[in-house]
């Protein structure tokens, strides 16, 4: 990062001494810490993201988190109130506006997803422009920095991410089962509804947390890069997770590794690492196939669970 | 607020203030440029709704923001690289989707990675002394009362442009997004309509970056076309509806920005687009209300 630039960090082809480095103070301590709670969290919540075929409204909640920051520094109360606060509440809106979806197959719900975004992102710049002075912190805000991550924030996004993963594994069963077949599953009684609303706010939630260290634009690449890789590799549910989680992990602290020897921002070696992990999870998957093993790897879209 | 506004303008008279407004050479160019930027995203925002494609809109957004950065960072003008960057994305969708539709997965993989490109470009051209920590948010968010003499032409060109070409492929295209397999029978061109129209995304992504920025561009393609959808589900009025609504947000929020100067343009002219919609929103529950007691919701 830009800060470190000209201090005497710089890389060796001594491992050791580079971990040594990396270790050496404590707030790149801290933003590996918030990191990795965010890792763990964005692939998770992304891999129902992706399963679910929801990227739009999950990157719409992501980008919802810069205004709760702009609005929260302009009103002068703790940041945090602000991500969790707007991102909840764009997940609320989102699913609570009727839609219609009418008899020449006019899908309304993309268009409400995209009006919520560009509106919630017009009151980030509003309030930008309200707080005057702080047009030089919007770039931290939309691209992250994990620079000034402090024990208590570290804190803070441990107990909700927790609390996050924890309602992910109440409803992931069920919700799963309503991603699959919703016609199904709500004739044999899962409320399909209200799992896609709490789902939703759930996915709110991490993305409040995980835009606070990647920034409002960056938090959609953890969400659905991992992801994304991780289906292509597996269908199995728990697999899949598990396998979004440490991709997740191994892209955010490589990142983070790599930017903290460099010039340029942890985003993009983050985004690059994710995009880098995603092709070549696509291309292990077609290599896989052309060789005829596609019987011993299940198709991409997975079946009902058992 | 217009109150207020009209006080600090001198006058009370809603006349008088309008006339002191258009008084103004950057008001003139805002409301030149915005008419037919907003005309051009009311036009092909409706085909964007319709063809269920505004995640590709989404996608645009952001790679409008690093084709502009790009450009500022090599060296040329910032329009070059929004035009190309968004036109090329709007193709290799285009291209590389099944039908000329890519999958949702495919593209926001692809997006967040090009905003990731997008943000190293922002520091190697401020860390090269271009900008002033300013350069990224004015290609976010827009700054539509900043627009040159020269920029205001080439801005309304290209939106009288895209407004001639959509009129004109209009009729085709509804075809073709209303029932793909039957236009195809009938000879539509119904792929290299797919492919020319995603281009024509692009283009309109560009130019309305330079009114309300790379990421509020989606609200002024999409809350005008889904709230002329609610009012009317016959094509060719909600097409022109949308326009009349895309084009009233644009003036209302230009006029509102110019008597507020507190809150930014962009902002001013995506709350009127909100606005509207959420009427019609209203208007249309309501009306379902009065039609359909029994099946209120």
């Amino acid at each position: 990062m830009g800060l470190l630039a000209g201090s005497s960090v710089h890389l060796s082809w001594n491992l050791g001494s580079d971990l040594h480095q990396l270790f050496a103070f404590h707030f790149m301590v801290n933003a590996l810490r918030a990191a990795t709670i965010t890792a763990i969290v964005a692939g998770a919540a992304g891999w129902f993201v992706v399963f679910r075929r929801q990227a739009f409204a999950g990157h719409t909640l992501s980008v919802v988190a810069f205004p709760g920051a702009a609005g929260a520094t302009w009103l002068g109360i703790t940041a945090a109130w602000g991500y969790f606060g707007f991102c909840v509440a764009a997940a609320v809106i989102i699913s609570a506006v009727p839609y219609s979806d009418d008899r020449r197959g006019f899908s309304e719900e993309p268009a409400i997803v995209g009006v919520v975004q560009a509106f919630f992102l017009a009151l980030g710049f509003l309030f930008v422009m309200l707080y005057k002075g702080f047009l030089n912190g919007v770039d931290a805000l939309l691209f992250g920095t994990f620079l000034g991550v402090t024990d208590h924030q570290v804190v803070v996004l441990a107990a909700v991410g927790a609390a996050a993963l924890a309602a992910l594994a109440v409803i992931g069963r069920p919700l799963l089962f309503a991603s699959v077949d919703p016609a199904v599953a709500s004739a044999s009684g899962v409320p399909v509804r209200a799992l896609s609303v709490v789902f939703l706010i759930v996915l709110g939630v991490a993305v409040a947390e995980v835009s606070q260290i990647t920034g409002a634009l960056l938090v959609f690449a953890l969400l659905v890069m991992p992801a994304a890789a991780a289906q292509q590799l597996t269908a199995r549910p728990a697999l899949g997770l598990i396998l979004s989680v440490v991709i997740g992990l191994v892209v955010v602290w490589l990142g983070i590794g790599v930017s903290y020897f460099s010039v340029y921002p942890s985003g993009f070696y983050i985004t690059t690492f994710g995009f880098a992990a995603y092709l070549v999870a696509v291309a292990f998957r077609h290599l896989w196939d052309r060789f005829g093993w596609q019987r011993s790897l299940p198709p991409v879209r997975v079946a009902l669970p058992a | 607020m217009i109150a207020t506004g009209m006080i600090s303008a001198g006058t009370l008279d809603p006349i008088t203030g309008i006339s002191h407004m258009l008084a103004h050479p950057f008001m003139i160019r805002a409301f030149e440029a915005g008419t037919l930027i907003a005309a051009a995203c009311g036009l092909v925002g409706y085909f964007v709704v319709l063809r269920a494609q505004v995640f590709t809109g989404d996608a645009l957004s952001h790679v409008a923001f690093t084709g502009a950065l790009v450009a500022l960072a090599i060296g040329v003008d910032l329009r070059i690289g929004l035009f190309v960057g968004c036109v090329l994305f709007g193709v290799a969708m285009a291209v590389l989707g099944t039908r000329g539709r890519a999958d949702d997965v495919v593209i926001g993989n692809t997006f967040a990675w090009i905003l990731g490109l997008g943000v190293l470009f922002l520091t190697i051209y401020t860390s090269n002394g271009g900008g002033n920590g300013t350069t990224g948010v004015n290609v976010l968010f827009g700054s539509i009362f900043g627009l040159s003499p020269s920029q205001t032409a080439v801005a309304a060109a290209v939106g009288a442009g895209l407004v001639v070409v959509m009129v004109a492929i209009a009729r085709p295209l509804l075809f073709a997004s209303i029932d793909e397999a039957v236009a195809a029978a009938a000879g539509v061109p119904v792929r290299a309509l797919g492919v020319g129209f995603l281009a024509l995304v692009g283009v309109t992504a560009g130019e309305a970056t330079q009114a309300v920025g790379a990421l509020l561009l989606l609200g002024l393609l999409s809350a005008p076309a889904a709230a002329a959808q609610r009012f009317t589900a016959r094509p060719y009025p909600a097409l022109a509806l949308s326009v009349l609504l895309a084009v009233g947000s644009m003036w209302g929020g230009l006029a509102l920005a110019y008597a507020a100067p507190t809150l930014p343009p962009s902002f001013t002219i995506l709350a009127f687009a909100t606005g509207v919609y959420l009427v019609a929103i209203i208007a249309s529950q309501v009306r379902r209300r009065q039609l359909t007691p029994a099946a209120a919701r």
